[in-house]
């Protein structure tokens, strides 16, 4: 399969990409890892004009600790979010989530800006991003602003990124021996989740039950409560909007997220 | 669009469509089949090759699909398909591990297997039989050799440790 024709650029720096995003309007693409990307442009179900290569900037790779916090560039790839002592010490659920998108090759490639970008609302890493509390540093040619990633995913494959602007790092709270628990259900090995259920520091955040990466709020408030893990988990699929597929009706989603988050939650590491 | 790569150790210069694929560019400009266009969807491996910036020192690089990487995000890079690992007519250790232990039925993922093998095992020299099955879950072998694979995965690290040749 070949995607369709486009230009290509490789920006300089990440204002140079803000530029180039300003000239060519919203025909352009940013690629970093291209590994959401580039499978749609080559089904056609995207075709840009221009794709803005950021993936080799340094400026948006790394990752460090800045106070209370860890900061990991956008164009970071999951096998080093993923293997990362930093990550695996201060926030062993976003290392464990990063370690189970795709196989080895794609863990390579694929960032977590980019994999944030696309708001899979079945992917790993924005879940684990909501259930941790993080946030994203999103540049624009006004400056960086925070958005929390409750406030982050704004719909089926949407975010609030502006078209002018990229995300140039992730913002994680440090809790280094925090207990967490972390679910996927899958029908074959490297899938997106079914269902997928992330939880820690009585948070807890369900994949592919809606149109974003949620919180399971009854959940989360019965054990805030001090309800049982298993009692919380009855509440896990209030007030989501699952959808259907040849995989799951919304009913055994419902169920698998009640499943999943008493196992998530019974089972914290 | 002007790239210029090195592959298999040779440094190259061409002209090429931004849409145009790492895999379509090693098959069909530099004239390497090894790398296999099997699921064309980032799924089964069998195009996998290795790649590295210039600027990393040390390992043979990163496993890669290359169907999902353009010719042009691999501009300045480093690329080695299965055709590059051999020195002369002495197969490379994971390669000759695939042959002493048959490693392969019909031969059609092999390529993409010995490639991320060599990954694998620049990455974890001394891995587990769980480890070199979890290293290799993204490559297909859709005669499920895996048994043999995964034995010879294991042969050629144990001789890679000892200098043995397998």
């Amino acid at each position: 399969m070949i995607p369709a024709p486009f230009d290509y650029v490789a920006a300089e720096s990440a204002t140079h990409a803000l530029d180039l995003l300003d000239s060519y309007g919203e025909d352009a693409k940013l690629l970093a890892g291209g590994h959401s990307l580039l499978p749609m442009m080559k089904l056609r179900l995207a075709a840009p004009s221009v794709l803005i290569d950021i993936g080799r900037l340094a400026e948006l790779t790394g990752i460090r600790a800045e106070g209370d916090e860890l900061v990991i560039g956008a164009a970071t790839p999951h096998a080093a979010v993923a293997t990362s002592d930093l990550i695996r010490a201060d926030a062993p659920l976003l290392a464990h989530s990063a370690s189970q998108v795709g196989d080895p090759q794609i863990r390579h490639r694929g960032t977590i800006g980019g994999s944030l970008a696309h708001a899979d609302p079945a992917a790993d890493l924005p879940m684990a991003l909501v259930a941790l509390g993080g946030s994203v540093d999103l540049l624009g040619q006004a400056g960086t602003r925070n958005v929390p990633a409750d406030d982050f995913f704004a719909g089926f494959f949407e975010t609030s990124l502006d078209p002018g602007e990229l995300i140039a790092a992730v913002r994680v709270p440090r809790r280094p021996g925090m207990a967490w628990g972390y679910q996927k259900f899958v029908r074959r090995a490297n899938d997106w989740a079914i269902v997928g259920v992330a939880a820690i520091d009585g948070r807890v955040a369900l994949a592919n039950m809606g149109p974003t990466p949620l919180r399971a709020r009854a959940a989360e408030q019965a054990l805030a409560g001090g309800a049982s893990p298993a009692e919380a988990a009855e509440l896990a699929a209030d007030g989501t909007e699952p959808g259907e597929d040849v995989h799951a009706d919304r009913d055994y989603r419902r169920h698998l997220a009640r499943v999943l988050t008493r196992r998530a939650l019974e089972h914290l590491t | 669009m002007q790239v210029e790569l090195t592959v298999n150790g040779d440094r190259r210069s061409d002209d090429v469509e931004p849409r145009l694929l790492l895999v379509h560019y090693l098959r069909e400009v530099c004239g390497l089949r090894a790398a296999n266009v099997g699921c064309d969807t980032t799924s089964c491996g069998a195009c996998t090759v290795l790649m590295k910036g210039a600027d990393e020192g040390g390992t043979e690089g990163t496993s890669v699909k290359s169907c999902t990487v353009l010719a042009v995000q691999a501009n300045g890079q480093e690329v080695t398909t299965a055709e590059g690992l051999a020195d002369g007519d002495a197969l490379h250790p994971v390669q000759a591990a695939f042959r002493q232990e048959h490693g392969l039925q019909c031969g059609f993922c092999t390529p993409g297997m010995v490639m991320a093998a060599v990954g694998l095992l620049s990455e974890n020299p001394d891995p587990t039989e769980a480890e070199v099955r979890e290293g290799l879950e993204g490559n297909f072998c859709r005669c499920t050799g895996y048994h043999n694979i995964v034995r010879a995965v294991l042969a050629a690290a144990e001789a890679e440790r000892t200098g043995a040749s397998a």
